[in-house]
């Protein structure tokens, strides 16, 4: 598993209980109540140290690459998914998968960002930077939802948009703006969930919806606490710094009424227990999908429109 | 360095006294080409360099000048937001450099709101200010962005959106971020009416500003040089670490990559605006009357208004060709945009 520098205590006490559990397997001495007594140790570490995460360390716990991805809560919430490629433009778009499929026995749409989770499926997912075709893709997507009024689930997790030469020659500002019309224009539910990193217009792109949860250790942020940094400390190593002012954590975000609501995570975070986090999470989105289900088409277009206008009047 | 730069120049210096400076107001260089530009000159050459027509950066005040009718304009007052909900601070408080960026510059906030005519058409404008903090848009920029629209529509005038800007505001955090989504809002608002919505691209137009409100309009004209993209230069060069064409993500190559109606230079902006707000009006006037509501905009209505309006143009063009032959092509060519951006209401129905 991967280091976080907070978490090393943890990490290490773990690796001792199961070196113990090793030794107490070949031999007759019975050593379970140290066993026991250390795992209830290493438990309160774990506690204070999710009981108190600066932003900073919530930065590094949303960006770990153990944590579950868009494909584990695919592979883990739909049935029959059908992946679909291609913006019919220009070419296909790994970093921002999407298909049919069925959630809850329910004929649906997901889509989002997948970072991968070794080196060659991060490359080919492009680490979860989208390009143009990407955003275009997810236009699509959207306009098939509304002509067979399935509902969207979108996940999203992304460092930001691709920047690239060929994602300006072709237009990556104008895929991501035309994908913000379009979820504003799309007359079935739209359910986000940030399951980890929610960066900029990459992520708004396909996140203007009815509903936007996020995950207990998830961000989202206009732009990353190191690209902060860099432009107004002009100091990248002031990244803790920018992270706690950009007010970018799950906590920050609902206490000011930018989001829908939080989804817990297990004891120690995501990484630590995909399958609970992703049931959590298909949980919220069913719960969503039953509220929004006798909307009107035109009333959700309405309400998704009042409640973006209404973000920040009332701070 | 030697005796002569260390020594002997200080020594005159000292004896002839400090050569004066030419007063940066009255002359300036040409960031393009480095030719002398006297004030006056360039004020009347509407901040264009006269040596290389480089398009120079433009106040608010001498934009809107340039672009309503007789120079006259109403000025809309902003909303009010609140201002730092974050309580952001960095090496400096958010609050303090909005202050600083209010006393420099004599305005509330980095947009101005204006409503007069434009070759005798209603038309909102919404300028940005690119000296008030680099013309971020934060919730007072967004929120005066509604508020534009909402003039439109309630005028039944077109409404014209001027970015120059460098993205989001990040000071106001998540805050700025949502004003990506509820810019194309105030958008829609205008659309959902069939008034015609025209943004001028001005250097610059990047992050948050180019990928959301900027780029869903029904024509995009931009300034000649103006730098207009997503991610800046600097942040492309280290992702791909190759060298970028000279002119990446200018008006002209955006033009070429599809992107960008037309490129105009600002003597032809205040015709050529004109020109296509009376096309778009026209249209709109001799369409059946429909009352305008959202549900009816998507309705069989709004298909006729769409045929009577191409029959319009077309007249309207035989009218205009009388005048002078070189307009015709202008229209024709106008029309055609005209005709490309009408098909979009068509497109929102199949949703």
């Amino acid at each position: 598993m991967s280091q976080l520098e907070f978490e090393k205590p943890i990490l290490e006490m773990e690796s001792k209980i199961a070196e113990l559990r090793h030794v107490s397997n070949g031999s007759t001495i019975n050593i379970a109540d140290e066993i026991g007594r250390m795992q209830s140790k290493a438990q309160k570490l774990l506690q204070t140290a999710y009981s108190k995460l600066t932003a900073a360390q919530k930065v590094q716990v949303a960006r770990h690459p153990e944590r579950p991805h868009f494909l584990d809560y695919v592979a883990g919430l739909i049935t029959d998914f059908t992946p679909l490629s291609g913006d019919r433009n220009f070419a296909d778009d790994q970093a921002l998968i999407g298909g049919i499929g069925r959630f809850e026995g329910r004929s649906c749409v997901i889509m989002g960002q997948e970072k991968g989770h070794d080196t060659d499926s991060r490359i080919h997912h492009n680490f979860g930077m989208a390009r143009p075709e990407g955003y275009r893709k997810a236009q699509r997507l959207m306009a098939m939802a509304s002509q067979f009024q399935m509902p969207i689930i979108t996940l999203v997790d992304t460092a930001g948009a691709y920047p690239g030469k060929g994602a300006e020659e072709r237009g990556q500002s104008e895929a991501i703006a035309k994908s913000i019309e379009k979820c504003l224009r799309t007359d079935v539910p739209i359910i986000t969930v940030v399951i980890g990193e929610g960066g900029s217009g990459g992520a708004i792109a396909i996140a203007v919806a009815d509903r936007v949860y996020m995950l207990e250790h998830s961000i989202y942020s206009v732009i990353s606490p190191e690209g902060c940094a860099s432009i107004l400390w002009r100091d990248g190593a002031f990244a803790g710094e920018a992270a706690e002012a950009l007010r970018l954590t799950a906590q920050d975000l609902h206490g000011l009424n930018l989001i829908d609501g939080i989804i817990a995570e297990p004891l120690g975070g995501a990484h630590r227990h995909k399958e609970e986090t992703i049931r959590d999470v298909g949980v919220q989105i069913a719960k969503a999908l039953k509220d929004l289900t006798p909307w009107s088409g035109q009333d959700l277009i309405k309400k998704r429109r009042e409640k973006f206008l209404s973000y920040g009047r009332a701070l | 360095m030697n005796w002569l730069t260390d020594f002997i120049r200080p020594r005159i210096r000292s004896i002839v006294g400090e050569q004066k400076e030419m007063p940066d107001n009255l002359w300036q260089k040409c960031p393009s080409c480095d030719g002398m530009l006297f004030h006056r000159d360039l004020e009347e050459n509407l901040n264009v360099c006269y040596h290389c027509n480089h398009h120079l950066r433009i106040t608010v005040k001498q934009r809107l000048k340039i672009i309503f009718d007789d120079s006259e304009y109403t000025r809309i007052e902003l909303p009010a937001v609140a201002h730092d909900p974050l309580k952001f601070k960095d090496r400096k408080k958010y609050a303090e450099r909005l202050k600083e960026a209010q006393s420099k510059t004599g305005l509330k906030e980095a947009i101005t709101l204006a409503l007069g005519t434009i070759g005798g058409q209603k038309a909102v404008i919404a300028a940005f200010n690119f000296s008030f903090m680099g013309g971020s848009m934060g919730a007072g920029v967004g929120e005066s962005l509604i508020k534009a629209a909402q003039t439109a529509v309630k005028e039944k005038a077109a409404l014209i959106v001027i970015p120059a800007s460098g993205g989001a505001r990040m000071q106001e955090g998540m805050l700025s971020l949502l004003q990506m989504p509820r810019s194309i809002i105030a958008v829609e608002m205008v659309k959902d009416e069939h008034l015609p919505y025209i943004v001028l691209l001005t250097d610059p137009t990047t992050g948050g500003v180019s990928a959301s409100f900027a780029m869903v309009g029904d024509v995009h004209i931009a300034e000649p040089g103006a730098t207009i993209g997503f991610a800046g230069r600097r942040v492309i060069e280290e992702t791909v670490r190759e060298i970028l064409p000279a002119n990446f993500q200018t008006a002209e190559y955006l033009q070429e990559h599809g992107m960008v109606d037309m490129v105009v230079s600002r003597r032809e902006l205040a015709e050529t605006l004109g020109r296509l707000l009376n096309i778009f009006m026209q249209a709109l006037s001799a369409a059946p009357e429909n009352d305008n509501t959202q549900d009816n905009a998507k309705g069989g209505k709004a298909l006729t208004s769409k045929k009577a309006g191409k029959k319009d143009v077309k007249s309207s063009t035989k009218v205009l060709a009388k005048t002078a032959i070189s307009q015709i092509k202008a229209v024709q060519k106008a029309a055609g945009d005209f005709q490309d951006a009408k098909k979009k209401p068509t497109a929102k129905k199949a949703n």
